[in-house]
């Protein structure tokens, strides 16, 4: 078992309360394992992929606990995560487009970087070079500054470097949504290609697009106002899903190499819940067709099927 | 109809204006009422600067664009200007930046009003308010008196589609309106853009997005670094892509029932199968020219190298 997060609560500050960002999702990701993590904006998916690696000024560790290869991470500890940042638990960020400084040709950059870490650049400048290679970059990119490169080429040089120490975990933060197309899917690919060659032992990919997480993800993991809906193998969640929500938001989303004509999709009616104030049990009450009495008291997360999990009384 | 007629865009870049670069190139199509066209293209392809081109927003360097015969370079004058916006509004990709943030959001309605409605009376243009809103699915109740940050990006996007509506307008220019929005509400606007459509008018939808050209338009144009490369019938060019461009986009979106290696696989298939090919291929080396082919029914396609495979 690779991550293993229980019962975590990462709450926001704000001047009215608390806003229950993240509230106890519970789950585990194992060796080799490259879980979507799919919801819409606010249901607390980028909460919890920063979470694993810093919490900022605004967020208030409140409870849970996460334990990656059988350790335990402090993320509570700002000084203490710095032993496993970017060494065991490292992150692309959504913008990395922006994520480079433009004032430093991007070798200078990525030696200073690594200097600041206690890692001797010397040591890992030929994997650099071989990583960078098999990305499709020229290692004269190095002698670049980020300004000179296109924005695909720029987001696989942040891909190198946030894995040249092999972690353990990485997150992937939207790292697909900026880019064109055909970019794309070339950038989902080398993911799955890093996994494979054991730079990183597993992986989270944050996305709002399951279709393109379907591609490349062993299981997607489904999160609705801050609480986890599903969690299941990739095909079973687009084939088979149990959740109302899950099977609502993936029968509203349209695709190529199917032909529509006049025939028309159903959106989900309503919007997510305000989480400053949460409703109690289940959170997508307010918008689904199946609720009913039982639904006031919160739906525990299950096992229904081996590797499938639901939180949900009705998916039977 | 709203016509493009070979239509160029060529800016003057560099120091002094010293290089020229065309944006886009030739460009030939149309968008009737009744109608959506999709017009797909990723970013640099020149797709934003053909609607607003259509808008008057950039001029057009060469050819013309005729809205029902009326070449829209030609209107001067505030008031045959004013007759045109009547009839053809634009909506943007960014809700969220649309909107002055200090005034409510509601203002939109009253500066149509002043530029438009001086004359109409208070309650004939609530009832329009109204009315507009009830198209676009928005509550009046929830929506009116209200700062844009208390709204969400679908409302506020609906709000501007209504704004539209309210000129009585034929034709509609949607520059990535959905890209911004979460995929739940995503879809209640494409289905909105069908209720319109279905009302008679002419939509422009211009998006990066493959699946939502497929979901909502009639007509697909593909536009390629300036030039349209392929264009019919939506079922035809999603269904039989001709132009190596199309088939690499397609090959590259991410599908639910089908992996990318499937897909590609099917491609090649039909591509080695397909005998039409050299009807419209090009030595190698020639230039394509702007010119589309016809290749089947009101399915046309840009002449390309030969050999040129899906992975060109």
């Amino acid at each position: 078992m690779s991550l293993k997060v229980s019962d975590l609560r990462v709450y926001y500050r704000t001047l009215r309360g608390d806003v229950h960002a993240l509230d106890g999702p519970t789950f585990t990701l194992a060796d080799g394992e490259i879980m979507g993590l799919a919801g819409e904006s606010g249901s607390g998916k980028s909460t919890l992929s920063k979470s694993l690696i810093r919490l900022d000024g605004r967020m208030r560790y409140v409870g849970g606990s996460v334990e990656l290869d059988g350790t335990e991470v402090p993320i509570w500890d700002d000084a203490a995560m710095n032993r496993f940042r970017f060494k065991e638990i490292s992150i692309i960020p959504q913008y990395s487009m922006s994520a480079m400084n433009p004032t430093r040709k991007i070798g200078v950059m990525i030696a200073e970087l690594l200097e600041s870490r206690g890692v001797r650049f010397k040591t890992v400048r030929e994997e650099l070079h071989r990583r960078l290679e098999l990305v499709g970059l020229d290692t004269e990119v190095l002698k670049r500054y980020p300004i000179e490169l296109s924005g695909g080429m720029k987001q696989r040089v942040v891909m190198v470097l946030s894995t040249i120490l092999d972690p353990s975990l990485l997150i992937a933060d939207e790292v697909t949504s900026a880019l064109d197309v055909s970019t794309q899917r070339a950038v989902a690919e080398m993911l799955v290609e890093f996994r494979d060659r054991r730079f990183v032992k597993s992986m989270v990919v944050v996305t709002h697009d399951i279709s393109l997480v379907y591609q490349i993800a062993d299981s997607i993991m489904v999160m609705y106002a801050g609480r986890l809906a599903e969690k299941a193998p990739a095909r079973t969640i687009i084939e088979a899903p149990r959740h109302p929500y899950t099977r609502m938001l993936i029968s509203a989303l349209p695709e190529v190499g199917v032909t529509y004509a006049e025939q028309r999709l159903t959106g989900i009616p309503g919007s997510p819940p305000g989480l400053l104030d949460p409703p109690k049990g289940c959170r997508f009450r307010a918008r689904c067709p199946l609720a009913s009495d039982e639904c006031a008291t919160e739906p525990p997360f299950v096992e229904v099927t081996p590797d499938h999990h639901v939180a949900c009384w009705k998916a039977e | 109809m709203l016509r493009f007629d070979r239509v160029s865009k060529v800016y003057n870049v560099g120091s002094f204006g010293s290089d020229r670069l065309t944006a886009v190139r030739e460009a030939d199509f149309e968008v009737r009422r009744g109608e959506v066209v999709a017009l797909i293209g990723e970013s640099g392809s020149g797709k934003s600067t053909l609607g607003k081109m259509a808008l008057r927003i950039a001029s057009v360097s060469q050819g013309t664009i005729t809205c029902d015969g009326t070449d829209i370079s030609t209107l001067r004058g505030n008031r045959r200007l004013k007759d045109y916006y009547r009839r053809v509004q634009g909506v943007f990709q960014d809700p969220f930046s649309s909107y002055n943030p200090v005034f409510k959001a509601d203002r939109v309605f009253a500066m149509v009003r002043g530029e438009y409605y001086r004359d109409v009376p208070d309650a004939q243009w609530r009832a329009k308010v109204h009315a507009a809103l009830e198209t676009v699915r928005l509550d009046p109740q929830q929506i009116l008196g209200k700062y844009p940050h208390q709204l969400s990006g679908g409302q506020l996007q609906r709000l501007l589609i209504a704004r539209a509506l309210l000129l009585d307008i034929d034709y509609l220019v949607a520059d990535e309106i959905i890209s911004m929005l979460d995929a739940s509400t995503r879809i209640d606007v494409l289905n909105l853009l069908g209720d319109l459509k279905a009302r008679g008018l002419g939509i422009l939808f211009i998006t990066h997005d493959l699946a939502l050209g497929n979901y909502i338009s009639d007509e697909t144009v593909i536009v390629h670094k300036g030039s349209i490369v392929e264009r019919g019938r939506t079922e035809k060019v999603f269904g039989d892509p001709l132009h190596p461009y199309t088939k690499k986009l397609l090959s590259s979106v991410p599908q639910f029932h089908k992996k990318w290696e499937e897909v590609e696989a099917e491609l090649k298939a039909r591509e080695a199968a397909d005998t039409r090919i050299r009807d419209y291929h090009l030595p190698v080396g020639q230039e394509p020219p702007a010119q589309l082919f016809e290749a089947d029914e009101g399915h046309f396609v840009q002449p390309f190298p030969h050999g040129a495979r899906a992975s060109a």
